[in-house]
Order: structure tokens, then C-alpha cells, then sequence
């Protein structure tokens, strides 16, 4: 038997393996033999996840922290020393197996997918770099570490997205998800040093142990101002959250998560739903007693993740591009488990039930947003566009990924017994038993607009008359690679929710937590029929618009002949044309435009003003030097009369 | 014998120019050969002579070197009339200096195999300029340093008036000038610590066991700081190096920015704030405010520029801005945050300039306006300029993260209200720094390929040495930071120990 700290290592190695040698060797001439490495090493990898995990949760040990290993990265000073370790608890495990499995299913799917693209082994050591640099980020033991692993998944998420670097539009997308996310990181890292500051360490355990009554007395100065290290921890810790704001695209800076659908499809699937854009949950999740002790930090938490469902859900209605649809259902579901966080906290109490209805969401969401996105490339590499426009009536053609869309969407709506429904009804509870009242209503009314929108999309895709040349002509057909991944996907698409409930309900708490007691929480038996009761209500509404019979769907699909607030929501509340503006006019037009100004006129024209003073001097001395007599004498009678006056001559 | 090998640094350049100088100027292929050569040889010893300081840490050294722990010590008098010394030493810091020149120097030859013009005097050239650089590093004498200071800017002033390109002239003018107008500066505050020391000698060693009188330091700290700061391009002196660095030749560029711009920074360190501690402690959190333009604006201004040359000098104008950061943050994190800047910044700097000079080479442009998808052509340069570029951002696994965030975080121990300020601001233009790399990597890389830039064609083996060596540094010291620091620290802490020992307060806040 293997035991635990080499599984740990073949877990992060295997990935780190595969990109070495895929980039450095195989690369793009022998792309069948770096794909076969990728899919065999992922697998490995996922092997060893799950039997670590089996061990772990098997083991007496279960709750507690384990740290497998730890090395000396950067020593600072003192305590403060950045160190690069493993760490094993009930979340991350359950990370490692969530982000080696969906990476070695899309690696396989990727084998069908790329097969006729000829950087296909730049792809899977690409691919093989993200997994790597993810599975660093969730074993991560301290803030340091989560920060190296958290830029690296960054630069692979940029590199995936501009994949295909002859397109602009996927060359402009990787660059804005690079800069957004990047703008978020400076924050981040301003409070990690700031906190680490404060604190004198990075490590999790150390920061989530703080209570903030022991840093009252001391001050900090921060420049601007100065502030007790109480509060300095405070804004440190909204800061950090600011890093996983960025990362997990909430509103504001939701915009390059849909844009960064130019990727290719298995990098949107497992990069931009899986894995990487939980990160932002996750880091919040990890700190989470930090976070719980720092003030109101979990009521902005909360209200971000909040704005963030409803905004995306009702931008989801509208759109017509699949993967798009996609990206901003994950952005909805991102602010459910992301709300469900900050929905802890109640007044100086904090309760865990949102804590645990967070991590068991990012567990199924995984899952079935990634078999979403799998569909969506399956579907897109048969009719060859994204529109919806183009698609319907694939149900007969593609029976297998039909029978699999049903089950994801049925999961992703929260219908009972698909794994959505558990997760998605705790987190509903938790913002019952918060007393978030508006929340918890927006919560419900997301979910029926969840449903609304995903059965809009499938029946638009699959029922109907096929409005595509190919499918008519029945061109399409199931690629068995593609397909292999979307089957094994839909089996935890149903399963993971009634298996993982007894699980999450046992292991995942967050920790120690400063609650002053411990209450009795109100269990409302009504909250499942209510959620279950408007995800129906909305699937029935999608019928009726897109599938009945009297259904008009040519209508639907046109967006000219809407009303002005269809069209402002179509153009996703031109949140895009507003970055463009103020990156534009702003910061290129306007700061940086000012610092090139005072750099050519203002610094140069000192200089050059110096230069022709310098050689004016020299003009004027060598006027002096020219040998003309009377100048001599004038300057010698002038002398003269100046020492005469100011100086001691005795005259 | 060791200390001998160390003596051989600087003198092996110089015996290949005069080997080199009888063989007729139409045999360049032997005279490359000699040059590539010996500019190996150094490398490897230098290499070796790093590791043995590694080695060699924590064992006792000659009694004349004690109070810095100087390694190879070589005390000889040479000009009696001035009292001057040949006195030169290794410890951490000026070894890990000598290893990025000599990288530097032999990837510059390298890069310069097919320059236009006499190229026997060019390499001849090439070697000079090497020589200096290495003898200020080397040197712990302050007449010996200076003359090496001064050799290194007339080279540059040859080389780009007789190699470059665009406006050569003028911009060897301003180089040279400007860093002459420094060195006037160093040379007087240099007259003022012989006198004032009193004790007759010029040696850094020396000196550093005597207080120099709070009055003269009050006045000479600021000038000399400033006089070396001019050729590390702190602001208002950095003007010099986008006009100079865009009109070299590819090898100068990366000896100028790769290296000869760290003497200043070296020079601060090792002289002006070594010999000075009390007055550092006064001006440095002041001097702090000058790094808004370097840091937080300089990358703006890279933005606005569609020169390669421009956007990479400006580039390097903010990385040095954050040596400066990490010198006047006055703690020892800070310090070697400041020293591993110094080395990465090297590196990265020298990839820039090499690739963007292969580049130029075949398109003949620097426009990155007229360029596009040539990462198609040249997969090999491209992926060069791009991991040169995700190390200047600061991508964790390249060395220019670890010195990025020693620097950030030994700055923000600092506790004056000047200094957090430029902290704050310089963690927040992590962003801007992304913004001008992407920008300038997309544009010349990616997209649609022009129909004139069909014919391109890739690196040949020698550029790709260059490149994999160079990249293969960046990658040692981001990967295993833990090594380089503990060479650092060694000679930080007799440093930060003058610097703690005055009893001024830091003030500024």
C-alpha cells in the first residue's frame, strides 16, 4: 500500500510531469503520444486523489488538519517565512479529487476535440500546467503558497484562453481575463502583506486563529492614514477578498469570465466553471474564521455574492450563444455558493450550515457544469457555431448527450434527486436561518430563472425542427471520445448530491469558529417543496415559450423586435462598452496619456532647456575669449569699479 | 589559488583584446571564436567561484577582510602618491553580480555574431566594457572603483556612436553625458570621505570601521546617492536610458540594462549608504517619493510607447524603481529584496533586449504597431519574449516574483509614512506592468501574420542557447529562491548591522 505523503506527491508531480514533458519534448509533433501521456498521468493523478481521499475520510483522523510535507520556499524574517506544503482537510480533498477527476475526463475529451488541431500537444501541456498549478492552490497550507499557485492558474487560464492566438477576439479576451484577474491579485497581495504585517505569518492556521480583540492596542500606518491593527486586519481581510472577487468573476469585474468563452471548449469547461473560478470561493472558504472575525467583511462577501446570482441569471435569459449562457449560469452559481459563505454570520453569531451548503455546492457544481460544457463543445464541434440560432432538433441525432444534458440540467435546476437540488436547497436554508430575508427571496427567485434559462437553452438545442444545413443533411453524429467523458460526468451529475450529503453533513466545518454559544437553528420543512415548487413552475414557463406546440420559436430568437429593457439586458447591461470606455479614455487616454506628456515635454524640456543654457554659457565665454581688445578693457574698468565699491581696494 | 582564479576575472578580458589585436580584422571568424571563448571561460569560472563562496559561508576569513567577510581578499598597494589600494573581494552580493555579467557578456557576444561594421574592434569593445563592470563589482577600493566606473560609460559612448542605430548619436550623447555628470558627482563626495575619514586610506574595509562627521555626511550622502542613482536611471535622471538603450546595438542594451545599470544601484549600497548609515537613515525615506515616477508612472509611459526599445527601457526604469524601493525600506528584507532585483532583474532584462534585438534583426522594425502573428514564424523567439515578459510582471517560478515580493514585503516593515505610501502604490502597478507586456506581447505575437513576414524564419542554434541559458536562470533562482537568499543575507548582514548600529531614528513620517 502507498501511503498518504506519496500519493500526495504523485498528485501534484504527475500534472507537473506531464507539462515538462509535453512542452519541453513531445510537444506539437508527436501530439497522439503527449495526449496519451496527459489522459494517463491525469489519471494517475485522479487515482491517487480518490485513494487518498478514501483513506483520509476512511481514517478516525477525518476532520482534523494533516500537512503532508512543507519546505522552506523564501525565508523572510523570523516567523515570516513563505513556505510551499500540503495540506489535507476535508476541502481540499475533496478539491483533489474534484479537480484531478473533471482534468482527467477533460483530457480525455480533449483527445476527440483537438484531434484535427495541429498545436494539439501544446494544448495538453497547457491543460496539464493549469491542473498543476490548481492542485498547488487548494493543497496550500499558507497565503504565500495560495498566491504563487493562484498567478500561476491565472497565467494558464491566459494562456488557454488565447489558445488559438491568430484570432483577435480570443487574443483580447485572454489579455482582459489576464489584466481583470491581475487588478484583483495586486489587492490581494497589498493584504496578504499588509495581514502578514500584522500578524507575522502566513501560515491558515495561524490567521484563522486570530481573535481581533488582541491587536486593538497597537496602531498601523498606512500612509494615507493611520488605523488600530484591529481594523487593519479588517481592510486586510477585505482585500484578500478582493483577490478571490476578481478570481471568481462577481460583479463588478464579472465581464472577462463570458468573454474568456473564446478558449477552446474543454478549457472553458474545466477552467472557466469547474475549478478555477471557484478559487475565489475557495480562498474565502479556507480563511473563513479570519473572515468571520473580521467585522462586516462576510455581510460584503454576502451582498456581492448575492447581486452576482440574480445579475448573471437575468443576463442568461437572453443570450443565444451556448457557451455564454453557460458562463453566465456559472457566474450565478458562483454567487449562490459564494453568498451562502457570507450568509453565515448573523449578527455576532456565526453558523456553519453555509459553509458546509458552499463547499458541497462547488462539489456538485463541478460536476455538472463541467458535463454542461463538455455538451456545449460536442454540440458546437457538430454544427460549428455557438448560436442557438443554428441548433434544434438534435435529440434524435445525438440521443446519448441528450439523455446527459437532461440529467445536468435537471441537476443544475435543483430537482430532486439530482445533486444540485441538496446543495442548492442547504444554501437556500442558510440564508433562511441568517435571517437574510431579501437574499433568501433572491435565492429562490434565481433558481426558478435558473431553470428558466437552462430549459430554454435545451429545448432550443435539441426539440424543434432542426434549423442547421448539417443537421438536415444528418452530417452529425457522436464522437466516442467526446462522448465517453459527458457519460462517466452524468453518473456524479445525479449521484454526488445524495451520496456526498451524508459526507459534507459530517466532515466539512469550517474550523474553529469564535461563536459565543451555539444556537438552535430553525429547520424549515417548507424550504425544498418551495424551491422544488419554482423550479417546476419555471421549467413549465420555458416549455410553454420554447417547446409547446403553439411555442413561436422563430420569434423568440429574434432580438431586434424587443423592448428597450430586453435589448439593455441582451447587451449584458453594456458592462463591456463601459470597461472599454473608461480603459480607453481613462487610464490609456488620460494617465497614461499625462505621464507620457510630463515625460516628453515636462522632463525633456528641463533637459533641453539646460542644454541651451549650457550653451549659451559657452557662447558667452567664448565671446569673451575672441581677442577683441575692447572688450577686455571694458570688463577690466568694470572689474575694477566693482572691487572698488564692494570689495577692499584701497583706492 | 582560488584567490587567483578571482583576480583572473577582469584581467582575462583584457588578454583577449591584446591577444585578438595582432589577427587581421578579416579573419572575424577566429576572433569571434577567441572572443565566445574566453568569455566562456570566464563564465565557468565565475560559476565556480560562486559556489565556492556558497561553500566557503560560515568559515573564518583573512583578518583584514573580517568585517564585511570577504572571500579571494587581495590587498596590494598601487599609487602611493594617492594612497590607493588594489584591493578586491568577493561576499555574496558582488559574486552573484560578477555570475549575471559574466551570463550577461557571453550572451551578448553570442547575440552579436553578425553585427555590421569592424567587428574586431566591437568585440575588442565588448571586452573592455566587461572588464570595468567586473572591476567595479570586484573592487573594494574607492580609487580603483572609480577608475572602472568611469572606463565603463567611454565604452558605451563607442559602441553606440559607432554600432547603433536610429539616432546613435545623440543617444551615446546623452548616455555619456548624463552618466558622466553623476561620476562628477561620486568623485567629489568620493574626495570628501578620504578627508573627512582621516585615516588615509580609500579602502570600503577601512572606512567602514570609522564614523564619518554627521555634518559632511548631511551633504555628501545626497550627492552621491544621486550621482549613482543616475546610472541606475532614478528619476529625474533616467532620461538618459530610453534614448540609449533604443540606439545600442542588442549586446550593449543587455550589458547597459542587465548590467550596468545595477552598478548605480550596487554603488548605493556598497559606498553611499555602507559608509554613510546615519545620513541614509535621514534622506532615504525622502528619496522614497521620486520612485512615484519610476514605479506607479513609468509603466504608463511603456504603454503609450509602440517602440520596443522605448517599452523595455521604460520597463526596466520601473524594475529599478523597485531596487531603490527595497534600499530605502532600510531592513534587511528589504536589502536583499533589493539585491535579488538587482540579479533578476539581469536576467530578464537581458532575455528582453536579446530577443527583441533577433527580432529586429529580421523584421527591421521595432514598431510594434507593423508587427503581427509572428509567433507563427519564430515559435522559439516568441516563446522567449513572452516568458521574458511573464518574468517581468512578476509570474511566480521566475526570479522576478521572489525579488518583487522581498522587496514588497521587507518595504512595507518600514514604518514611515512616505515609504508605505510608494509601497501601496507600487503593489497596486502590478497591474500596469500587465497591462504593457500583454499589450506589447499580443500585438507583435499574435494575430493575423502580414504577407511581408512569410519568409521569417526561426532562431538558429546559438540564439536558442542564449535564450534556453538565460531562461534557465530566471527559472533557478524563482524555483529555489532559499539558495540565492542565503548568499545574500550573508553579505547583507554586515550592512544592515552599520545601518542599525547609528542611533538616528528613521524619520520621514
Amino acid at each position: 500500500m502507498i501511503n498518504d505523503v506519496t500519493l500526495g506527491y504523485l498528485i501534484l508531480l504527475l500534472p507537473l510531469f506531464t507539462f515538462v514533458v509535453n512542452g519541453l519534448f513531445l510537444g506539437n509533433k508527436c501530439a497522439k503520444a503527449a495526449a496519451a501521456l496527459a489522459v494517463v498521468c491525469n489519471g494517475l493523478a485522479a487515482a491517487s486523489a480518490i485513494l487518498l481521499a478514501t483513506d483520509y475520510f476512511c481514517s478516525d483522523y477525518a476532520p482534523q488538519k494533516a500537512i503532508l510535507f512543507e519546505y522552506v520556499f523564501i525565508p523572510f524574517a523570523g516567523e515570516l517565512i513563505a513556505k510551499i506544503g500540503m495540506l489535507i482537510d476535508p476541502l481540499s480533498t475533496m478539491m483533489l479529487v474534484v479537480v484531478t477527476f473533471i482534468s482527467f475526463m477533460v483530457n480525455i475529451y480533449s483527445i476527440g476535440y483537438m484531434r484535427e488541431d495541429r498545436a494539439a500537444g501544446r494544448f495538453f501541456s497547457l491543460l496539464s500546467l493549469f491542473s498543476f498549478s490548481m492542485l498547488g492552490l487548494v493543497v496550500a497550507t499558507n497565503l504565500f503558497q495560495m498566491f504563487i499557485f493562484w498567478e500561476l492558474v491565472g497565467v494558464s487560464s491566459y494562456l488557454l484562453i488565447g489558445f488559438w492566438y491568430h484570432k483577435p477576439s480570443a487574443v483580447s479576451a485572454s489579455k482582459q481575463a489576464f489584466i481583470l484577474t491581475r487588478f484583483a491579485d495586486s489587492f490581494f497581495l497589498l493584504g496578504i502583506v499588509l495581514v502578514s504585517y500584522v500578524v507575522g505569518s502566513f501560515d491558515f492556521s495561524t490567521i484563522n486563529d486570530l481573535s481581533l480583540s488582541a491587536f486593538k492596542a497597537t496602531s498601523v500606518n498606512l500612509g494615507i492614514c493611520s488605523m488600530s491593527a484591529a481594523d487593519a486586519l479588517i481592510l486586510g481581510s477585505v482585500l484578500i477578498f478582493t483577490g478571490g472577487w476578481g478570481k471568481s468573476a462577481m460583479f463588478p469585474m464579472h465581464i472577462w469570465l463570458p468573454n474568456a468563452m473564446e478558449g477552446p471548449t474543454p478549457v472553458s469547461s474545466i477552467i472557466h466553471s469547474a475549478t478555477m473560478v471557484v478559487a475565489g470561493v475557495y480562498l474565502v472558504a479556507r480563511l473563513f474564521p479570519f473572515m468571520a472575525a473580521c467585522g462586516n467583511t462576510l455581510t460584503l462577501i454576502m451582498w456581492v455574492g448575492a447581486f452576482t446570482m440574480v445579475f448573471a441569471a437575468v443576463i442568461a435569459c437572453t443570450q443565444k450563444d451556448i457557451k455564454r449562457i453557460l458562463a453566465y449560469s456559472t457566474l450565478s452559481q458562483l454567487g449562490y455558493m459564494m453568498f451562502a459563505l457570507g450568509a453565515c454570520k448573523m449578527g455576532q453569531v456565526v453558523a456553519v450550515t453555509g459553509w458546509t451548503a458552499s463547499t458541497f455546492h462547488i462539489f456538485t457544481h463541478a460536476f455538472f457544469k463541467c458535463s454542461l460544457f463538455l455538451i456545449a463543445g460536442s454540440l458546437i464541434h457538430q454544427v460549428h457555431t455557438n448560436d442557438l440560432d443554428a441548433m434544434g432538433g438534435l435529440r434524435k441525432k445525438m440521443p446519448l448527450t441528450y439523455i446527459c444534458t437532461l440529467i445536468s440540467i435537471l441537476a443544475i435546476s435543483g430537482i430532486p434527486p439530482f445533486s444540485g437540488f441538496f446543495s442548492k436547497d442547504e444554501i437556500i436554508l442558510a440564508a433562511f436561518q441568517g435571517h437574510h430575508y431579501a437574499v433568501f427571496g433572491l435565492a429562490l427567485l434565481t433558481s426558478g430563472l435558473t431553470t428558466f434559462y437552462m430549459f430554454r437553452l435545451f429545448f432550443l438545442a435539441f426539440h424543434g425542427e432542426p434549423r442547421h444545413e448539417g443537421v438536415r443533411a444528418g452530417h452529425v453524429h457522436e464522437d466516442f471520445a467526446m462522448t465517453l467523458p459527458i457519460v462517466i460526468l452524468a453518473v456524479p451529475a445525479l449521484l454526488s448530491g445524495l451520496l456526498g450529503k451524508g459526507i459534507f453533513e459530517k466532515f466539512f466545518t469550517p474550523g474553529k469558529l469564535h461563536v459565543p454559544q451555539l444556537l438552535k437553528l430553525a429547520h424549515a420543512e417548507w424550504i425544498p417543496y418551495t424551491a422544488v415548487g419554482v423550479a417546476i413552475l419555471a421549467l413549465l414557463i420555458a416549455w410553454f415559450l420554447y417547446a409547446s406546440p403553439k411555442a413561436k420559436i422563430a420569434r423568440a430568437l429574434d432580438e431586434t423586435n424587443r423592448s428597450g429593457l430586453y435589448k439593455v439586458i441582451y447587451h449584458k447591461f453594456y458592462f463591456d462598452e463601459m470597461y472599454y470606455t473608461v480603459v480607453r479614455q481613462f487610464i490609456f487616454g488620460g494617465v497614461a496619456r499625462v505621464s507620457r506628456f510630463i515625460q516628453d515635454y515636462i522632463v525633456e524640456g528641463i533637459l533641453a532647456f539646460v542644454i541651451w543654457f549650457v550653451h549659451k554659457l559657452g557662447d558667452l565665454v567664448r565671446t569673451a575669449q575672441a581677442g577683441y581688445l575692447p572688450f577686455y578693457l571694458g570688463t577690466l574698468i568694470v572689474g575694477v569699479l566693482i572691487w572698488r565699491f564692494f570689495g577692499q581696494l584701497p583706492l | 589559488m582560488e584567490t587567483i582564479l578571482f583576480n583572473a576575472i577582469w584581467v582575462i578580458p583584457l588578454l583577449t583584446v591584446l591577444v585578438c589585436a595582432p589577427i587581421s580584422a578579416t579573419h572575424s571568424k577566429i576572433l569571434k571564436s577567441l572572443h565566445a571563448a574566453s568569455a566562456t571561460v570566464v563564465l565557468i569560472a565565475v560559476c565556480f567561484l560562486t559556489y565556492r563562496v556558497y561553500a566557503l559561508s560560515g568559515t573564518p576569513v583573512d583578518k583584514a577582510a573580517d568585517p564585511l567577510m570577504l572571500r579571494f581578499f587581495t590587498d596590494i598597494p598601487w599609487l602611493d602618491v594617492f594612497k590607493a589600494h588594489y584591493t578586491v573581494g568577493a561576499d555574496g552580493l558582488n559574486m552573484l553580480l560578477l555570475a549575471l555579467t559574466a551570463f550577461i557578456v557571453w550572451a551578448g557576444v553570442l547575440v552579436s555574431w553578425n553585427i555590421k561594421g569592424n567587428q574586431k574592434v566591437f568585440f575588442a569593445l565588448i571586452q573592455l566594457l566587461a572588464t570595468s563592470v567586473y572591476g567595479v563589482y570586484m573592487s573594494f577600493d574607492l580609487v580603483l572603483f572609480f577608475v572602472f566606473y568611469e572606463m565603463e560609460a567611454l565604452c558605451m559612448y563607442l559602441m553606440i556612436a559607432c554600432y547603433g542605430s536610429g539616432r546613435r548619436d545623440y543617444g551615446g550623447k546623452k548616455l555619456t553625458l548624463t552618466l558622466a555628470f553623476g561620476s562628477s558627482m561620486i568623485l567629489a563626495t568620493l574626495f570628501g570621505i578620504y578627508f573627512e575619514g582621516g585615516i588615509s586610506s580609500w579602502s570600503i574595509v577601512e572606512l567602514s570601521k570609522v564614523t564619518l562627521p554627521m555634518d559632511f555626511q548631511m551633504w555628501a550622502f545626497p550627492l552621491m546617492f544621486m550621482g549613482f542613482a543616475v546610472s541606475s536611471s532614478l528619476f529625474p535622471f533616467h532620461f538618459w536610458s530610453p534614448d540609449g538603450h533604443s540606439a545600442a546595438p542588442t549586446a550593449v542594451s543587455m550589458l547597459a540594462a542587465g548590467v550596468m545599470m545595477k552598478m548605480g544601484a550596487y554603488g548605493c549600497l556598497r559606498v553611499a549608504m555602507f559608509l554613510m548609515p546615519e545620513a541614509a537613515k535621514i534622506w532615504l525615506p525622502y528619496v522614497v517619493a521620486l520612485l512615484i515616477f519610476n514605479v506607479v508612472l513609468g509603466p504608463f509611459i511603456a504603454i503609450r510607447h509602440k517602440d520596443l526599445k522605448y517599452i523595455t527601457a521604460y520597463s526596466s526604469i520601473s524594475h529599478l524603481g523597485l531596487i531603490f524601493l527595497g534600499l530605502a525600506a532600510l531592513t534587511p528584507i528589504g536589502l536583499r529584496g533589493a539585491s535579488l532585483q538587482m540579479i533578476s532583474h539581469g536576467f530578464l532584462t537581458g532575455l528582453f533586449f536579446a530577443t527583441i534585438g533577433m527580432i529586429y534583426e529580421r523584421t527591421h522594425t521595432r514598431d510594434i504597431t507593423e508587427m503581427g502573428g509572428i509567433m507563427r514564424k519564430m515559435p522559439f523567439l516568441g516563446v522567449g519574449f513572452v516568458i521574458a515578459g511573464f518574468a517581468g510582471l512578476g509570474l511566480p517560478g521566475f526570479s522576478g516574483f521572489i525579488a518583487e515580493s522581498t522587496i514588497f514585503i521587507g518595504a512595507f516593515q518600514q514604518d514611515s509614512t512616505l515609504t508605505r505610501i510608494v509601497t501601496i502604490l507600487a503593489i497596486l502597478s502590478i497591474t500596469t506592468t500587465a497591462v504593457y507586456i500583454l499589450q506589447t506581447a499580443n500585438r507583435m505575437l499574435h494575430g493575423p501574420l502580414p504577407q511581408k513576414y512569410e519568409s521569417l524564419t526561426d532562431g538558429c542554434f546559438r540564439e536558442k542557447l542564449v535564450i534556453v541559458v538565460l531562461v534557465a536562470c530566471l527559472l533557478f533562482i524563482g524555483v529555489c529562491p532559499g539558495w540565492i537568499s542565503e548568499i545574500l543575507d550573508q553579505s547583507i548582514a554586515p550592512i544592515f548591522a552599520k545601518i542599525a548600529a547609528s542611533s538616528i531614528p528613521v524619520v520621514g513620517g
